[in-house]
């Protein structure tokens, strides 16, 4: 069993697509390794700053030989069957065996030998490498991140031979650009490359590379009684930049810790990737920053350190100008500019989206317990500071930036607060705001998004969601269900329609009733449509009927709007519920009765999960299905007999009687539950039915010869589907 | 403050220089700057045009930027209206490229033992001139220094022989070189001249020019009247049968300054912005597309 090792060595990877490759490495090599039929114990990629790695232990020197049989056409099947085998197999017919009236073809390939795998291997890698961004150089015609210099590849020691476009396989390889040997050398296997790689100061795996970044960044701050601000994302990166990564402590002027700790943190990161460092025990930011260099300077790092002290000061002696420019201009003035910016071609001007957040803010306010006034007043400044200086430099500023220049303008807390987090929550990760007024906002700045983007037909498709619409819709259920907020979603959803589409006027409608209105969006299509009919009907001959057709129309159109949105809602609360271990079904069950609040559909799932665990749950499931089956078949046959079950028949079981009697019971405790919202008391009630059920179907045919006897037990059947499906579509879940 | 090694900092001039003397001896041709105003080394013909087509090719030169919006009035350290960049152009790029780039880093001065020198990735676009590329912003302890490029398409059009592009910011380079915080500052030659002397009087006058001065009526005429020039002489052949794509260039860069001092000036809406880069662009693109089939024409 031998070892390969392969480098691709190039000049300088993006940091960011490093650990992609790394992946992509492996997945590539292990796939068309296993193709060709080669095992191996243990197979590793290593990705860095200039280089590739690819190493694989216990690998056989070839591939298997091949022996099978194959079975071909009968020796009475037609002359073309049996040409096609042949051609299909490259034999002649002499070489074929004969079995029982049935051609076989024995066929044997020697192994391959993995060396001549590898490099046709390696070959296509390269030429099919899924970098999110290729380039090509000089007069070549092959693509990479960037250019490549060289390839190394060994199996059990020995050069393998091939090259790439002109790039030819070596056994050689180099160390760091300015602190290794200038030269480039050879190396024997994995232990002898990695070794020699160290000795010529490059860190070939990222885990060491970040390890010894965050080591040594904790060791620079602690020398000077400091403490580094942990950030993985940038050691992510900065381990991706450096192949010899040595962490150097540098000093900021003490005067921009007048800045937002955001800013500072922010500006220190994106544009120099440099780490923040903070004194223990106090909050804020010290003056200080941790630069992370690619090399041991021969001065210990006192030029590097200095020069990067003054690359940050002039960073942030523009956001300290933007900063101070931004508080001389101010909401109005911003949310003025805002009326020239296009949020989306088809869905107006950021200004107009404001508009429309602040009114469906100021309706959702009362339903989270805000005050109307400074919910709206909270969303009209909301998405001022995206004219800002500050933002315009640094877009992930975005709200943060708002609640700063808030405070400084007097505004309440609540408002402050609300603009700073109304983004939230930004992923599944990301915590919930719990303010009053921040939800309210936070929650309407969502539905717009939701429902503009699904009215201009912008739905997410497959993995393609550019609008971040699920994320938009996961943050509403979460800002729903971890407030336990009482809302009619998709009645909000329809409001937020009306105010995409400035339909407010809607009101001018005779009778128009708009709460109702709100209401029956939530009813169902028949309803909605039935209602148009009569209102149209009201209207014809009267005076401007053209308008209020169209606008009854349109509210339609609304309706069929909030459908949509909520089915959408559906969707990703039942994601988030199997994320949860909650069963679909359950959640498609209790969806199905066209609830759209969703602390009481949740509710409603979470009982009947519970009551489906205990033993009269899964009978009575069970029972139901037998029922739901025979009522399915009879009305193929014909519609279902209606109407009350009669009790006290001639004949008549005492397990039908106890049956309709405790369906009866059942009917009344299950919509007294519901009314009141006790889920565990209706699936109690429905606890109730489970050995009546099960005694009537051991005891009673449903179809009896007597006419009358088989309605009244098929009525019956009905009533119990039907008092189980107020509770949730039993149908739908499986068992 | 000692930032670096050499025990006098070279002068601004000394800088272009010892560069020119440098990329001299790499073989580059050391051209002068292009005599029309241009926002980036990269827009003059010797690099946009010859970055074209399959000739080999080796140039360098200073060219003079302009960037009406950047003028401060001389008053900020950092930015200035006219600026100038050092400009390398390699075709096709040599396998060497990184390491002739670090050695002319050695060359003015700056040594990678005491300094961080990296490659950062940047994936360069000039979108007025339809032209890409892969590469870096080359980081001297954690300042841009350098802009490096292997130039993928120009024009629109995906070259056949990959260029290599270094622009060099070079009075962020000699601030750092001479340890100075302001530009102004600078050391001009041996003499005691400073850049300021030569250049602060200037930031003023074509800021308030820049910002307040132009005829905008009349920059959206001549803009008017370059683009049709540029269509105009791609109409036309020279006398060996050529399209005058020089001449239809020269007036696309017009007309790429004219469009700058619009914005300068506040001139241009959101919503035109795009349509005047657009307009530029697709001249641009006639101009490379023309140059091209002339060469293969006559291949």
């Amino acid at each position: 069993m031998s070892q390969l090792l392969l480098e691709i060595f190039s000049e300088e990877i993006p940091a960011r697509m490093q650990p992609g490759a790394a992946r992509d490495l492996e997945r590539m090599a292990s796939d068309r390794l296993k193709a060709a039929g080669l095992t191996w114990d243990a197979l590793t990629t290593y990705a860095g700053p200039r280089r590739l790695t690819l190493v694989i232990d216990g690998l056989p020197a070839a591939t298997p030989d091949r022996n099978e049989e194959l079975k071909g056409p009968k020796t009475s099947a037609p002359a073309q069957a049996l040409e096609g085998f042949l051609r299909k197999t490259g034999l002649t017919q002499d070489q074929l065996v004969e079995r029982d009236g049935v051609w076989f073809a024995q066929i044997s390939s020697k192994g391959r030998a993995t060396t001549e795998v590898v490099a046709e291997s390696v070959d296509d890698i390269i030429r099919h490498f899924p970098w999110p961004k290729s380039m090509r150089w000089g007069t070549g015609t092959l693509r990479w991140v960037r250019p490549i210099k060289r390839i190394l590849a060994l199996f059990d020691g020995a050069v393998i031979p091939f090259e790439v476009d002109g790039i030819p396989s070596g056994d050689v390889t180099e160390g760091h650009r300015f602190m290794g040997a200038g030269q480039p050398f050879a190396v024997k296997d994995f232990a002898d490359y990695r070794t020699k790689l160290e000795r010529n100061f490059v860190l070939l795996d990222a885990a060491d590379r970040k390890l010894r970044i965050l080591e040594g960044a904790r060791a620079v701050c602690a020398a000077k009684g400091l403490a580094l601000v942990d950030d993985d994302g940038l050691l992510d990166e900065v381990s991706g930049l450096a192949e010899w990564p040595t962490p150097i402590l540098g000093d900021m002027d003490p005067q921009f810790l007048a800045l937002p700790p955001e800013v500072v943190q922010l500006s220190m990161k994106v544009h120099q990737k440099y780490f923040a460092v903070r004194e223990p025990g106090k909050d804020g930011l010290a003056p200080h920053f941790v630069v992370v260099a690619n090399v041991e300077a021969t001065d210990g790092g006192a030029a590097l350190a200095a020069g990067n002290a003054k690359v940050l000061s002039a960073r942030l002696s523009d956001a300290e100008f933007f900063w101070t420019e931004d508080q001389k201009v101010g909401f109005d003035a911003w949310n003025a500019k805002l009326k020239d910016v296009t949020f989306h071609a088809k869905l107006g001007t950021l200004a107009e989206r404001v508009d429309r957040i602040a009114a469906l803010a100021r309706e959702i306010a009362p339903l989270v317990g805000a005050d109307p006034a400074q919910a709206e007043q909270a969303a009209r400044l909301s998405k001022a500071d995206l004219a800002s200086g500050m933002v315009g430099e640094f877009p992930e500023l975005q709200g943060i930036m708002g609640g700063y220049y808030a405070r400084l303008a007097g505004q309440p807390d609540a408002v402050a607060d609300a603009i700073r987090d109304h983004y939230k929550p930004q992923g599944p990760g990301d915590t919930v705001p719990t303010a009053p007024v921040t939800v309210a906002v936070a929650m309407a700045e969502k539905l717009d998004t939701l429902v503009g983007f699904f009215a201009i037909d912008e739905k997410p498709t497959g993995s393609k969601d550019p609008y971040a619409l699920r994320r938009a819709a996961l943050g509403v259920i979460r800002l729903v269900l971890e407030n336990g907020v009482r809302m009619p979603l998709q009645g909000m959803t329809f409001v937020a329609g009306e105010y995409l589409s400035g339909m407010r006027n809607l009101e001018k409608l005779p009778n128009y009733d708009r709460a109702s209105v709100v209401r029956k969006a939530v009813l169902g299509k028949e309803e909605v449509e039935a209602d148009r009919n009569r209102i149209a009907a009201m209207l014809d001959g009267a005076d401007g009927a053209d308008w209020q057709h169209g606008a009854l129309d349109y509210q339609a159109g609304l309706t069929q709007l909030g459908w949509d949105v909520l089915a959408f809602f559906a969707d990703r609360l039942t994601v988030l519920l199997r994320d949860k271990g909650q069963r679909h079904d359950l959640v498609a069950a209790v969806f199905a009765l066209g609830d759209d609040d969703l602390v009481r559909i949740v509710r409603r799932v979470e009982a009947l999960a519970a009551f489906l665990a205990t033993d009269d749950g899964a009978n009575l499931l069970a029972g139901y299905k037998r029922a739901a089956q025979l009522l399915k078949a009879e009305e193929k046959k014909g519609p279902l007999p209606e109407g009350a079950v009669a009790t006290g028949l001639p004949n008549q079981p005492a397990e039908e009687t106890a049956l309709a009697f405790a369906a009866a019971a059942a009917a009344s405790a299950v919509d007294a539950a519901l009314e009141a919202e006790d889920f565990a008391a209706a699936m109690t009630a429905l606890a109730r039915l489970r050995a009546p059920v099960d005694a009537f179907f051991t005891a009673v045919m449903v179809n009896s010869d007597v006419a009358e006897e088989r309605e009244n037990r098929l009525k019956l059947l009905g009533q119990v589907r039907n008092v189980m499906n107020r509770v949730a579509d039993f149908g739908q879940i499986a068992g | 403050m000692s930032t670096v090694a050499a025990a006098e900092p070279l002068s601004f001039q000394d800088l272009i220089l010892t560069l020119h003397h440098y990329w001299s001896d790499q073989g580059c041709a050391i051209l002068q700057p292009y005599d029309i105003e241009v926002g980036a080394g990269t827009l003059h013909p010797a690099t946009v045009l010859r970055a074209l087509g399959k000739k080999p090719w080796k140039a360098a030169y200073v060219q003079p930027s302009r960037r009406p919006g950047d003028g401060r009035y001389g008053e900020n350290p950092n930015r200035l209206q006219h600026y100038y960049q050092y400009q390398v152009i390699l075709k096709p790029n040599p396998d060497n490229l990184q390491e002739l780039y670090l050695n002319s880093l050695r060359a003015i001065g700056i040594d990678p033992s005491l300094h961080d020198i990296r490659f950062v990735e940047d994936d360069w676009e000039n979108p007025t001139v339809g032209a890409w590329g892969l590469g870096w912003e080359v980081w001297c302890d954690g300042m841009e220094v350098t802009q490096f490029t292997y130039f993928q398409g120009v024009g629109g059009i995906e070259v056949d022989v990959v260029s290599g592009e270094l622009t060099y910011g070079l009075e962020r380079l000699a601030m750092y070189v001479q340890g100075v915080d302001n530009v102004y500052d600078l050391k001009f030659n041996k003499e005691g001249l400073t850049y300021g002397e030569v250049f602060l009087e200037n930031e003023r006058q074509q800021s308030e020019a820049n910002f307040h001065g132009y005829d905008v009526a009349a920059l959206k005429r001549r803009f008017e009247d370059m683009e049709r020039e540029a269509a105009h002489f791609l109409t036309m052949k020279g006398p060996q049968g050529q399209p005058l794509v020089l001449a239809a260039y020269d007036q696309v860069l017009k007309a790429s300054h004219l469009f700058n001092l619009m914005d300068a000036r506040g001139a241009i809406a959101v919503a035109e912005r795009q349509s005047y880069i657009g307009r530029i662009r697709d001249l641009c693109k006639a101009c490379a597309l023309a140059q091209v089939e002339h060469e293969r024409a006559t291949a």
